[in-house]
């Protein structure tokens, strides 16, 4: 191989000069723009359903949309994989995506919209006050994929990279669970995995968390109510945190990762 | 070779009537596979279809410098069938797949035991391949890994720092997608499709477009063929980047590790502007594609290509020219020419072992007929051999993405498709980044799935992994493992 002309100590320590900090802004400046064609999160308004309208219903891949009683449309976020078939099917616009990045939520019933009124998800709140003082400015986490298709887990890898330096909140992947404050999971749970998930999270020491990234970890993805999988997370283990996507956006993982922490500037303002 | 092969013969991306699948009785069909491979054949997929009595075996083999593909099936029969394994290993997990998934016993199978079946909450894996002596240890690593990654479990026997032998346990991942797709397809199947491997969602659901377009008797329309050749081109830079700043972590080389991790990024939101996800998931439907893109933003896709494969030579160039990445990398992990052709490898593992094996060359269906990329292979069949075809696939692939991406061809983007043909057969093969996958459908008399097969090239190259750690210190297993990046949800399904 023919040797190059300037050595790689030199051309790297230029590029480094040259390209300077590539680390972005965020969070204490804008967001990064989510790609033109990604919708962010859906939402739902209920009024704008034509009278007896059901078509949204049969083209839902993973039957994230359901009738209510007296007919009302709901549709659960935590099942959505995002492939806006529903959005294409809707002839009035009910259903209809946002833009907004910001997706986890503390509590399932927060991501289903239409009953109650719900037109958008319910963001998620802080870690209560004990806990935020103990993982606020330095979280460790276990990462478990359980029958993860490594979409969720390339996307949460991302966030370890120049771009998103997530080591700057804090906030690490751990190699062990012993050194872990909480797991992060991903995958609809599969049955193979069922025993190792639950002695890595009986490793962790208390005080721990536990959160669900993905549809699959959150409600089974696209393998809802196979027999293989045990249909995400919650169904073995208590969960913190719910980010849903498929896989979901770096973005909207991070925002998860630091609403949980009240690391958001958008909170502290609201205070 | 094939006017040789008394097997049916069909090009990549067609179908047959079932009728026209010649059967053998099972000891016969054995006998024609080891003829059609010793002749040079290689085997794609190899499964059992359920009958009415018994059992019938379907087998796919590949004669690439033919360009065509050769398919039989066994008579059914119920109990026994002599194993191909031990005159041709490349058929060692087909039929352990095989005796799991039928009942059926392959005779004389030197090592026979469950792929992927569960039974107390865990893969049912055990006893692991022992070797016996007072300065032998065993090291167990896994399911759950140091790392942000998939579960799998790695069983190794060491003397001091060399590795004598690996064995390699799946089944972690296993989420019932071939069972899910019978009687389909159903309103899930695309998704699962996406999800068979996450970080190869392109070449799966390809393949499985291009199969039920096959079935349907059409086929996509040549602007959707277009679009999904670039996709696929894509996912290849996002991965392969993503990988070589991966190697180039585990040997502690920054440098390149930095920035390919950015640079992934970049390719996958290429990938983004097309479809809105990263991973191209909802991109390719059978028909043919879901989004068009306009011009202005082929422009746009262009010039950030430009600039995204630009940096990525960049940070390729300073790990080559780096002695301590190759200090590590050479001579690291080898699998010889004759292990890589006799276990079956396929995709940049196997042409850095030597072998010229690339479906977009050998069986050109698609886009990929009408242009193609030269095939990147390398000798040595080591850690640098792998990496280095890795680099070459990436400037292949991104000199051939400027160019399609000059030339857009103007059709519809989708056609309906008709009800699925009864009782017929269809293979299709896609080169993904790690190699060929392979998808094979049958129809009921009715035009629902009665069978479905998928081979990730994963399948065929974990044993190449296990071979790659005979005699190399154990120290050197990331390399190894991240040189072949493979896929465990691919494998377990």
């Amino acid at each position: 191989m023919k040797a190059p002309k300037t050595s790689y100590v030199i051309d790297s320590l230029r590029h480094r000069l040259v390209t300077g900090c590539q680390t972005m802004a965020y969070p204490k400046g804008p967001p990064p723009s989510l790609p033109e064609r990604h919708g962010g999160a859906l939402k739902l308004d209920v009024t704008k359903c034509a009278e007896g309208c059901s078509a949204c219903l049969p083209v839902c891949p993973t039957e994230a949309i359901t009738l209510g009683e007296g007919g009302s449309v709901s549709l659960d976020l935590g099942r959505c994989v995002f492939c806006a078939a529903c959005v294409e099917a809707c002839p009035t616009g009910a259903v209809s995506f946002t833009r907004d990045h910001r997706m986890a939520a503390r509590r399932r019933e927060d991501l289903v919209l239409g009953p109650g009124d719900q037109t958008e998800l319910r963001l998620a709140d802080a870690l209560d006050a004990k806990l935020r003082k103990l993982f606020g400015r330095s979280l460790k986490l276990r990462q478990v994929s359980a029958g993860g298709c490594a979409a969720c887990e390339a996307d949460t890898n991302v966030l370890g990279t120049i771009g998103w330096d997530l080591d700057r909140f804090g906030v690490q992947f751990v190699a062990s669970p012993r050194h872990a404050d909480g797991l992060l999971i991903t995958g609809p749970v599969t049955r193979a995995m069922e025993l190792a998930l639950k002695k890595t999270y009986d490793a962790v020491p208390d005080p721990k968390i536990v959160i669900a990234t993905g549809a699959c970890a959150i409600a089974g993805g696209p393998f809802v109510g196979h027999p293989e999988v045990l249909g995400g997370a919650a169904a073995l283990l208590p969960v913190d945190l719910f980010i849903p996507g498929c896989p979901p956006h770096p973005l909207t993982i991070l925002d998860g990762l630091l609403r949980l922490l009240d690391r958001l500037e958008e909170r502290s303002k609201e205070k | 070779m094939t006017d040789l092969t008394p097997l049916a013969l069909l090009s990549n991306g067609a179908s047959l009537p079932w009728g026209e699948v010649p059967s053998f009785p099972v000891h016969e069909l054995v006998d024609v596979l080891a003829a059609d491979l010793e002749r040079g054949g290689r085997l794609c997929s190899f499964f059992g279809v359920p009958a009415d009595s018994g059992t019938e075996l379907v087998a796919v083999v590949a004669f690439d410098a033919d360009s065509l593909l050769a398919i039989g099936r066994s008579q059914p029969f119920q109990g026994a069938f002599p194993s191909l394994t031990p005159r041709h290993p490349q058929a060692h997990l087909f039929e352990r797949e095989i005796a799991e998934q039928c009942g059926v016993t392959p005779e004389g199978h030197p090592w026979l035991k469950p792929v992927r079946r569960t039974e107390e909450r865990a893969p049912f894996n055990a006893p692991f391949f022992r070797v016996e002596g007072g300065e032998v240890h065993e090291v167990a690593v896994g399911p759950v890994h140091a790392g942000i990654i998939e579960p799998g479990h790695f069983r190794f026997q060491c003397a001091g720092e060399d590795v004598i032998s690996l064995e390699i346990a799946l089944g972690y991942q296993h989420r019932g997608i071939e069972r899910a797709l019978l009687g389909g397809p159903h309103r899930a199947t695309l998704i699962q499709v996406e999800a068979i491997a996450g970080d190869a969602s392109i070449a799966h659901t390809t393949a499985y477009a291009t199969l039920l377009e096959s079935l349907a008797g059409t086929e996509a329309p040549l602007r959707a063929q277009w679009l999904r050749a670039v996709a696929l081109e894509l996912e290849r830079l996002a991965n392969h980047t993503g990988d070589i700043g991966a190697l180039a972590n585990d040997v502690a080389f920054l440098p390149t590790s930095a920035a390919c991790g950015k640079i992934r990024g970049d390719f996958l939101n290429l990938t983004a502007m097309l479809c809105g996800n990263r991973f191209g998931r909802s991109l390719v439907v059978p028909g043919g594609c879901r989004r068009d893109v306009d011009d202005a933003t082929l422009t746009s896709m262009a010039e950030r290509l430009r600039k995204a494969l630009a940096d990525t030579a960049e940070a390729v160039a300073w790990f080559w020219a780096a002695s301590s990445v190759r200090g590590r990398f050479e001579r690291t992990g080898i699998v010889s020419t004759a292990q890589a052709s006799d276990i079956g490898m396929v995709g940049p593992a196997a042409r850095a072992s030597g072998l010229v094996r690339d479906v977009r060359f050998d069986h050109p269906a698609g886009w990929h007929r009408f242009a193609q990329l030269p095939v990147a292979v390398w000798p040595d069949g080591d850690v640098f051999g792998r990496a280095r075809v890795r680099s070459l696939d990436l400037q292949r692939s991104g000199a051939y993405l400027e160019d399609q991406l000059q030339s857009p061809v103007d059709s519809e983007l989708r056609t309906e498709l008709s009800a699925l043909r009864p009782e017929r057969l269809a293979v299709s093969l896609v080169e993904s980044w790690r190699g060929e996958v392979c998808h094979v459908a049958l129809t009921d008399h009715q035009g629902r799935f009665a069978a479905y097969k998928i081979t990730d090239a994963s399948f065929h190259n974990w044993f190449g992994l296990a071979l790659a750690m005979r005699g190399t210190a154990i120290s050197d297993f990331p390399i190894c493992n991240k040189s072949f990046s493979l896929s465990y949800c691919g494998a377990d399904l």
